[in-house]
C-alpha cells in the first residue's frame, strides 16, 4: 500500500505532515500502553518500598500480619489467594467445558443466542452485587451447612484435622464466590476456541460412525486443548485479582490465624478492607501486597499466552 | 450410516451381513449420558445466576421509588430513607469521563496496531503488552493511581477525576483490543480503493475505515464501559466519599453505586442493607442496559 504513488498536488506537503503527525499520534496513543505498565511497577514500587525494607524476604514468608507491631508478613494472604483461586477453577472449569460443548455442538442457533444473553447477563452482574448477594443470601444457610459438615468430618483422622477448631465458614462462602465470578467470560471464550475446530475433522469423525460423543472426545477436545489450557490459566489470572466479592463475604474484621489451612485472607480483599484505615507503613504494607499481587498475576498471565501462542496457532482471532 | 460400517468388534463377519457394531448401544448409553451430564452442568450454572436475579429483583425493585432516585445519601446508615441519587451522578460522571479518556485514545493505539504497525515487532510488542495490562486486577490500579496521582494533592486528590483514571486504566487494553479486531474486519480493497483515489493514509484511516468498523468500535466500547461502571476496588481508594451529588470531577470526593454497594452490604442495619439491595437494582439496570445496547448495535450494523 505505501506503494501507491501519489499525484502531485498544491497540498501535497501540508498533507504529508499531517499524514506523519496522525502516524505519531497513533503511536503515542498505542505507546500509553507501555508507559502505562512501566508506571505501575515503578510508582507502586516505590510506595512499598519502605514495607519491603522493614521487612526484608520475611515479607513473602513469614505468616504474621500485625499492624500494630509494625509485622508484615504475607504468607497467609499469599497461600489464601491461591487457595480460593484454585478452588474457583475446579468449581468454574467442568461447568466451562459443558457449556462451550454445548455452545458450539449441541445448542441449536436460537438457543445459542439465547444462552449467550444469558452469559452476557451474568457479566453485567458486578461482583460487588454477587458479594452482596454471597454475604446476605448464603452466609446462615452455608454457616449450618459446614457447620454439619465439620461435625460429621471431624471424626475423620486425617481430613478431621483440616478441619479441627471449626470450619471458617467465610472461607467457604469466598471459594463459592469466585466461582461463580470467575465464568462469564470463559465460557464464550472456551466456545470460540471449539468453533476453530475445522469441520472436516468433525465430518470425518461422524462418517467413521462416531457417536457425538466421541466426535468431541476424539476431534474437538484434542484440537482445541491447548486453546482451553489457556482460557484456564488467563481464567486462574483473573480470579487471583477478584477482589470486592471476596472482600465483602469476608467481612472487614482482620483474624489473623498462624495455621496454614484455617489461613485468613487473600490478597486483593486484604487491600480493599484495610486500606482506608491505615497509614505510614501499614498502607505501605498494603501497597506492598499489591505489588505481589500484581507479580503473581503476570506471570500466571504471562504462562497462559505462552501456552496459547505455543500449542494453537491456529486459533486466529479468538478473543482470549 | 452405521449400518453400512463394518464393526470393528466382529471382523469375523461376512462384510455382505450388515450387523451392526455390537458396542452401539453401550457407545450411545455413553453419548446419553455426557448429554445428559452437561445439561446437569449448564443447570448447576444457571442456579446461582436465577437465585441472583430473583433476590435483586424482588428486594432491590421493591426499594425503588422517586425519593430513593432523587434524594441525598442518609447521613447516618442508621437511618431509613434517603436515596442513592449521588451515587448514581458519581457513577455516571466517572464512567463518562474514563470513556472521553481511553475510548480516543484506545482506537488511536488500535489503530496504529492495525494499520501502522501491523507485524512489526513494535506492534507485537505492544499488543503483548495491551494483553498483559488486560490482566492487571483491578485493585492494583487502584492503588496505582491512588500512589501516582491522589498522593500528590495531599487531602484534595480524591476526587471523581481520579476514579476516573484508574478506570480509564482498565478500559483501555479493553478497547484496543476490540477495536482491533474491528478494523481488521474491514476489507483491504476499500483502503487500496481509497488510495487509488489519492487520499492519503491518514485520511484513508479517518474517512474509510474508521466509519466501516464504527458499529464495531461502538459496541466494544459500550461493553468497556459497562464493566468500568460495575468496578468497585479502583473507585475505592481513588475517589473519596460523598452524600452530597458533586458535579465537578475536580474538586471534593465523590461516590458511585457500586462503592456504596460495598459500604452498606456489611452493615448491621436492615435500612443500610435494603439500600444496597436498591442501588444493586439500579447498577444492574445500567450495566445491563449498556450490554445490550452494545449487542443490539453490534448485531444491527455489523458488515460482514
Amino acid at each position: 500500500m505505501a506503494s501507491v504513488t501519489v499525484p502531485q498536488t498544491a497540498r501535497r506537503g501540508s498533507v504529508r505532515v499531517g499524514d506523519t503527525a496522525f502516524r505519531w499520534l497513533a503511536l503515542a496513543s498505542g505507546m500509553l500502553v507501555l508507559i502505562i505498565l512501566a508506571l505501575i511497577v515503578l510508582s507502586t514500587t516505590n510506595q512499598a518500598r519502605p514495607a519491603f525494607t522493614h521487612m526484608g524476604l520475611d515479607f513473602f514468608t513469614s505468616t504474621r500480619w500485625a499492624p500494630a507491631e509494625d509485622r508484615f508478613g504475607a504468607l497467609d494472604f499469599i497461600y489464601g489467594t491461591a487457595l480460593i483461586s484454585v478452588l474457583a477453577l475446579v468449581l468454574a472449569v467442568p461447568v466451562s467445558l459443558a457449556l462451550a460443548i454445548f455452545l458450539s455442538e449441541i445448542a441449536a442457533p436460537r438457543a445459542r443466542s439465547g444462552v449467550v444473553y444469558a452469559i452476557d447477563l451474568l457479566a453485567a452482574v458486578p461482583s460487588v452485587v454477587w458479594g452482596l448477594w454471597g454475604f446476605i443470601v448464603l452466609r446462615s444457610p452455608l454457616q449450618t451447612f459446614y457447620g454439619w459438615l465439620s461435625d460429621v468430618l471431624a471424626p475423620i483422622p486425617l481430613i478431621g484435622r483440616l478441619f479441627e477448631g471449626g470450619l471458617r465458614p467465610e472461607l467457604r462462602h469466598r471459594r463459592h464466590r469466585a466461582g461463580a465470578d470467575d465464568h462469564p467470560d470463559h465460557h464464550l471464550a472456551v466456545a470460540e476456541v471449539m468453533d476453530t475446530v475445522p469441520l472436516a475433522q468433525k465430518e470425518a469423525a461422524w462418517a467413521l460412525g462416531a457417536t457425538r460423543w466421541e466426535m468431541i472426545r476424539g476431534a474437538i477436545l484434542p484440537y482445541s486443548k491447548g486453546g482451553i489450557i489457556g482460557a484456564v490459566v488467563l481464567g486462574l489470572g483473573r480470579a487471583m485479582g477478584e477482589t470486592i466479592a471476596v472482600a465483602l463475604v469476608i467481612g472487614s474484621s482482620a483474624q489473623i490465624t498462624a495455621r496454614l489451612f484455617a489461613s485468613g485472607d487473600a490478597l486483593p480483599s486484604q487491600i480493599a478492607n484495610q486500606f482506608n484505615e491505615s497509614e505510614g507503613l501499614f498502607r505501605s504494607a498494603l501497597i506492598a501486597l499489591g505489588v505481589t499481587l500484581f507479580l503473581f498475576t503476570i506471570i500466571v498471565n504471562l504462562v497462559a499466552r505462552a501456552i496459547i501462542v505455543r500449542s494453537t496457532r491456529h486459533l486466529k482471532g479468538v478473543a482470549l | 450410516m452405521s449400518a453400512t460400517t463394518i464393526a470393528p468388534s466382529s471382523p469375523d463377519s461376512p462384510p455382505t451381513k450388515r450387523t451392526p457394531p455390537a458396542n452401539l448401544a453401550r457407545r450411545r448409553l455413553v453419548d446419553r449420558a455426557v448429554t445428559g451430564l452437561i445439561y446437569v452442568a449448564i443447570a448447576i450454572a444457571s442456579v446461582p445466576l436465577l437465585l441472583l436475579v430473583y433476590f435483586v429483583a424482588v428486594k432491590g425493585a421493591g426499594q425503588l421509588s422517586w425519593s430513593f432516585l432523587s434524594e441525598p445519601l442518609p447521613v447516618s446508615a442508621r437511618r431509613s430513607g434517603g436515596g442513592i441519587a449521588p451515587a448514581i451522578i458519581g457513577t455516571l460522571l466517572t464512567t463518562l469521563l474514563a470513556a472521553v479518556l481511553a475510548v480516543p485514545l484506545g482506537v488511536l493505539g488500535a489503530i496504529y496496531l492495525n494499520e501502522y504497525g501491523k507485524t512489526s515487532r513494535t506492534a507485537a510488542l505492544l499488543r503483548f503488552l495491551a494483553n498483559v495490562l488486560a490482566g492487571v486486577p483491578s485493585i492494583v490500579m487502584g492503588l496505582f493511581v491512588y500512589t501516582i496521582f491522589v498522593l500528590r494533592f495531599q487531602g484534595g486528590g480524591r476526587i471523581a477525576f481520579a476514579g476516573a483514571l484508574a478506570l480509564a486504566c482498565l478500559m483501555l487494553p479493553i478497547i484496543i483490543r476490540s477495536t482491533e479486531e474491528m478494523l481488521r474486519l474491514v476489507p483491504a480493497n476499500l483502503r487500496e480503493a481509497s488510495m487509488a483515489l489519492g487520499a492519503s493514509q491518514s485520511r484513508t484511516i479517518l474517512t474509510v475505515v474508521l466509519p466501516a468498523a464504527l458499529p464495531g468500535i461502538t459496541s466494544g466500547s459500550l461493553l468497556a464501559v459497562a464493566r468500568a461502571a460495575g468496578e468497585t476496588a479502583p473507585v475505592l481508594f481513588t475517589i473519596g466519599f460523598a452524600t452530597q451529588t458533586n458535579l465537578n470531577p475536580f474538586s471534593g470526593p465523590n461516590t458511585t453505586l457500586a462503592q456504596f454497594i460495598f459500604g452498606n452490604a456489611g452493615q448491621p442495619f436492615p435500612a443500610a442493607v435494603d439500600r444496597a439491595w436498591g442501588a444493586a437494582f439500579t447498577l444492574i439496570v445500567l450495566v445491563l442496559g449498556l450490554t445490550v445496547g452494545a449487542r443490539i448495535i453490534s448485531a444491527r450494523y455489523t458488515v460482514r
